[in-house]
């Protein structure tokens, strides 16, 4: 049913167990703290390829928690796994684009060529294939991880090669990029994975002047520096569109011990990469931007929440960061002011969709699942370890120290009328030329379907499947948050795709990272897949149009988090846009009975255990 | 008011326990004010096994949890106008149904067989055989609502519904004034 899903536990696939003192070595790593459980049990999922029932026990004993507690961090995240898997696991992006793309004949080569099917670990324990959902490459689909690097742009070719090259022997990092070794961080991501920079604005992707903006920070009083951030109309970037300034005079406003700034580069929506690019390209601008909320909200630390499809880049962010410190623009007296002090460390998730929203990534980081929390309290009051707590997405952090450097008034006075400044676009899909492009807020969907190659366009995804998608006619449509909200994601469909098969794929993608806390969210997805697909078969009646809108209103209704409020949007955008696509495939039933019973398969098991025919649905009863 | 134009009504209990039959009979002596308005056809009240003739409305007790039961309830939908699924049972399996969280099995329904005729702790089966005579219909891999064989017109909640509800219910439809329930009917607590 799910393809994401963890095969049963069975053989150890020659995973060497794992060594009490080596686990003990891991959890004293991290001072024995739970709070960094995620980088415990990432560590152990390195170092064992599982993280097994006996390891939980050691972990729980050394940071002072339950063993159930640690099975509840371990048994959430896609990429800790509790059993063993290869030692050079495959995952290949699932996104729909991929699929699109040819993904399922990539698929078949790995495949064929290593003996195993996608969700199996070869017995001698060398290889395991699995899928996983979008990791961030829409523009070179298809993609795949090979443990912590990219493959990207995968042809059959391509695949033979690499296919052999594993076999062979060869590091993943060898196949991925040639000379790894000698290649600097920046070079190694870069040469991995293209950037598609197809248009750099103003702002973010032109000519940045660095530590411009730090500097001119320092010389304002904090509180100053909010008024200019909030008068420069920057809202966050990373969909919600809160305005930043008001956040951070939220986060400043009470006397606490401490504070801390957080950047949410936990880029999950499908389709949106545009803070990979920002990751590689301007790193120090982005860390700059956390500088400069940290010494407007006096926060002294601060966290980098890096998604684990993006492990690629955590060299060259820690490269950055050693950088900044061996500067004096992170540490202790920043730019030789005294008391201005903020230092920050990476985390990296472990494959959560979930973990962008605030308070997941949070819950992530205190080393507890990554589920969200109940609000208010907002982050900004009670976040991290209780303490107020400034997310912001990558993006807005740049935008943050480009307005410090060049002013409130410039950055205001790009874009339109309560969505200033720039925006970068991830495009992807049905396009000629997919990529990044930073363009001010406020064109059509039309203006930037022509700067992308894709004016023919049948449908497009804005925001990735919690956004909406667009039919033709509402091309003309602004992409601004009052009209055409996005955190960068614009995915491309021809007019020969399918919209339901698009649709069901989303769905599929909301069961999957559904955390599973509200019921309305974590059955009513399921529902609302099982009811498309059902329309796909043909057999849907009019009133499951009803059953579709009734649903989704109670899951949005009912749900605390954002992925259950924006959830049922494929389905809802996509009626409201595409009535057509629906209604030519309902139809109602002459006889009222139910099509999509199937009364041959709920006898089918019966049948096979009683070894006998049914008298009233089998003809040949009688013989 | 002259026999024919007497509203005829077909009842059946499928995978439910007969509770909600009794509980038709608990409309007591306003049955008497009910039976002004209507005329049973197959029914178990009546021990008619088949239909005489179309039927204005099909009451059913109980979900589906064998071949029989579809087969039954496809009759119903065929041969009455309105179709109403009494009890718990029917609009969503009821107890019955509990055999459905027998999931993570690979062979569910036999293991829910064999716990209840052969290995259970308060089984006593002198033949240790799960019953197969061939008149026996068919399980079904699940307990079904009514809702998913067929097309339900009205649910009248309950386990089982109240004499009231049902007397209320009815009488209103025949009426012509069924405009759903009073929240008090319906709410969980």
């Amino acid at each position: 049913m799910d393809r994401y899903s963890n095969p049963t536990p069975g053989a150890d696939f020659g995973a060497a167990p794992a060594s009490r003192s080596a686990v003990v070595a891991i959890c004293a790593a991290y001072g024995n703290d739970p709070h960094r459980m995620l980088d415990i049990l990432r560590d152990i999922q390195d170092s064992f390829r599982w993280i097994s029932p006996e390891t939980m026990e050691i972990v729980a004993d050394e940071t002072g928690l339950s063993r159930i507690q640690v099975e509840g961090v371990a048994s959430f995240y896609s990429f800790l796994s509790q059993v063993p898997k290869g030692r050079i696991t495959i995952r290949f992006c699932d996104d729909i684009i991929d699929r699109f793309a040819g993904l399922a004949d990539i698929v078949a080569i790995f495949e064929d060529a290593l003996g195993i099917k996608t969700g199996e670990t070869s017995a001698d324990g060398a290889f395991s294939l699995e899928y996983t959902p979008c990791i961030g490459l829409c523009d070179q689909a298809p993609a795949a991880m090979i443990n912590d690097v990219v493959v990207t742009s995968l042809t059959a070719d391509r695949a033979r090669d690499i296919a052999a090259a594993l076999k062979a022997g060869q590091m993943p990092q060898d196949i991925a990029v040639a000379g790894f070794d000698d290649l600097s961080p920046h070079e190694r991501a870069t040469r991995m994975v293209a950037n598609n920079i197809r248009q750099a604005g103003e702002v973010l992707l032109g000519p940045v002047s660095p530590e411009a903006g730090l500097e001119n920070a320092i010389a304002l009083a904090p509180a100053a520096i909010i008024d200019a951030v909030e008068a420069s109309g920057l809202r966050g970037c990373g969909g919600a569109g809160f305005t930043t300034g008001r956040k951070w005079r939220f986060a400043a406003a009470d006397p606490v011990a401490r504070r801390f700034v957080f950047c949410n580069a936990d880029e999950g929506e499908p389709g949106t990469f545009k803070d990979r690019v920002l990751l590689t390209e301007r790193p120090h601008l982005m860390v700059e931007g956390m500088t400069i909320a940290a010494r407007a909200v006096g926060a002294r630390e601060g966290l980098i929440y890096l998604r684990g499809e993006y492990v690629y880049l955590r060299e060259h962010l820690e490269q950055v960061l050693a950088d900044r410190r061996a500067r004096g623009l992170l540490g202790k007296d920043i730019l030789g002011v005294e008391g201005f002090d903020f230092d920050l460390r990476i985390q990296i998730g472990a494959g959560a969709y979930i973990c962008g929203e605030e308070g997941a990534l949070i819950s992530s980081c205190e080393g507890l699942p990554g589920e969200p929390k109940t609000r208010p309290p907002f982050p900004v009051n009670r976040g991290y370890l209780g303490f107020p707590t400034v997310v912001n997405n990558v993006e807005t952090f740049c935008h943050v120290a480009r307005i410090m450097d060049r002013g409130a008034d410039w950055f205001f006075d790009m874009g339109s009328d309560g969505s200033h400044g720039t925006k970068l676009f991830s495009v992807s899909g049905d396009c000629r030329s997919p990529g990044v492009y930073e363009l001010p807020y406020g064109l059509s969907l039309q203006e930037l379907l022509e700067r992308v190659g894709g004016e023919d366009a049948g449908a497009v995804q804005v925001g990735g499947p919690s956004g909406t998608m667009v039919d033709r006619a509402n091309f003309h449509r602004r992409l601004t948050f009052d009209d055409l909200a996005t955190g960068g994601a614009i995915i491309v469909f021809s007019a020969q795709r399918n919209i339901l098969e698009i649709v069901e794929y989303y769905m599929s993608f909301f069961v999957h990272e559904s955390c599973g806390y509200c019921t309305p969210c974590r059955v009513g997805n399921v529902f609302l897949q099982k009811a498309i697909a059902k329309f796909r078969k043909g057999l849907a009646n009019p009133e499951d149009i009803d059953y579709l809108r009734d649903l989704s209103a109670t899951i949005i209704e009912t749900s605390r988090c954002g992925l259950g409020m924006t959830s049922p949007n494929p389905i809802l955008t996509t009626l409201e846009n595409f009535p057509m696509v629906y209604s030519a495939l309902v139809k109602p039933s002459r006889d009222r009975i139910r099509a999509t019973f199937d009364v041959q398969a709920a006898i089918d098991d019966a049948r096979k255990l009683a070894k006998r025919r049914s008298y009233i649905f089998d003809k040949d009863f009688t013989k | 008011m002259s026999e024919l134009e007497k509203a005829r009504i077909a009842t059946v209990s499928l995978a439910g326990c007969f509770g909600c039959h009794m509980a038709i009979l608990d409309i007591d002596e306003r049955l008497i004010e009910l039976m002004k308005l209507v005329e049973f056809d197959r029914s178990p009240l009546t021990d008619m096994k088949t239909f005489t003739r179309r039927c204005d409305i099909g009451i059913i007790e109980g979900g589906c949890c064998n071949e029989e039961n579809v087969h039954v309830l496809r009759d119903f939908r065929r041969n009455c106008d309105v179709l109403i699924a009494l009890g718990q049972c029917a609009i969503m399996g009821g107890l019955p149904a509990m055999r459905n969280a027998i999931m993570h099995s690979d062979a569910p329904l036999r293991e829910c067989l064999e716990e209840a005729y052969i290995t259970g702790d308060y089984i006593r089966n002198t033949t240790h055989q799960i019953p197969n005579d061939p008149a026996l219909p068919l399980l079904l891999d699940e307990v079904y609502p009514c809702s998913d064989v067929v097309e339900i017109d009205y649910q009248i909640p309950g386990c089982a519904p109240s004499g009231d509800i049902i007397f209320n219910t009815l009488s209103s439809l025949l009426a012509g004034r069924f405009h759903g329930f009073a929240r008090e009917n319906i709410k969980f607590d």
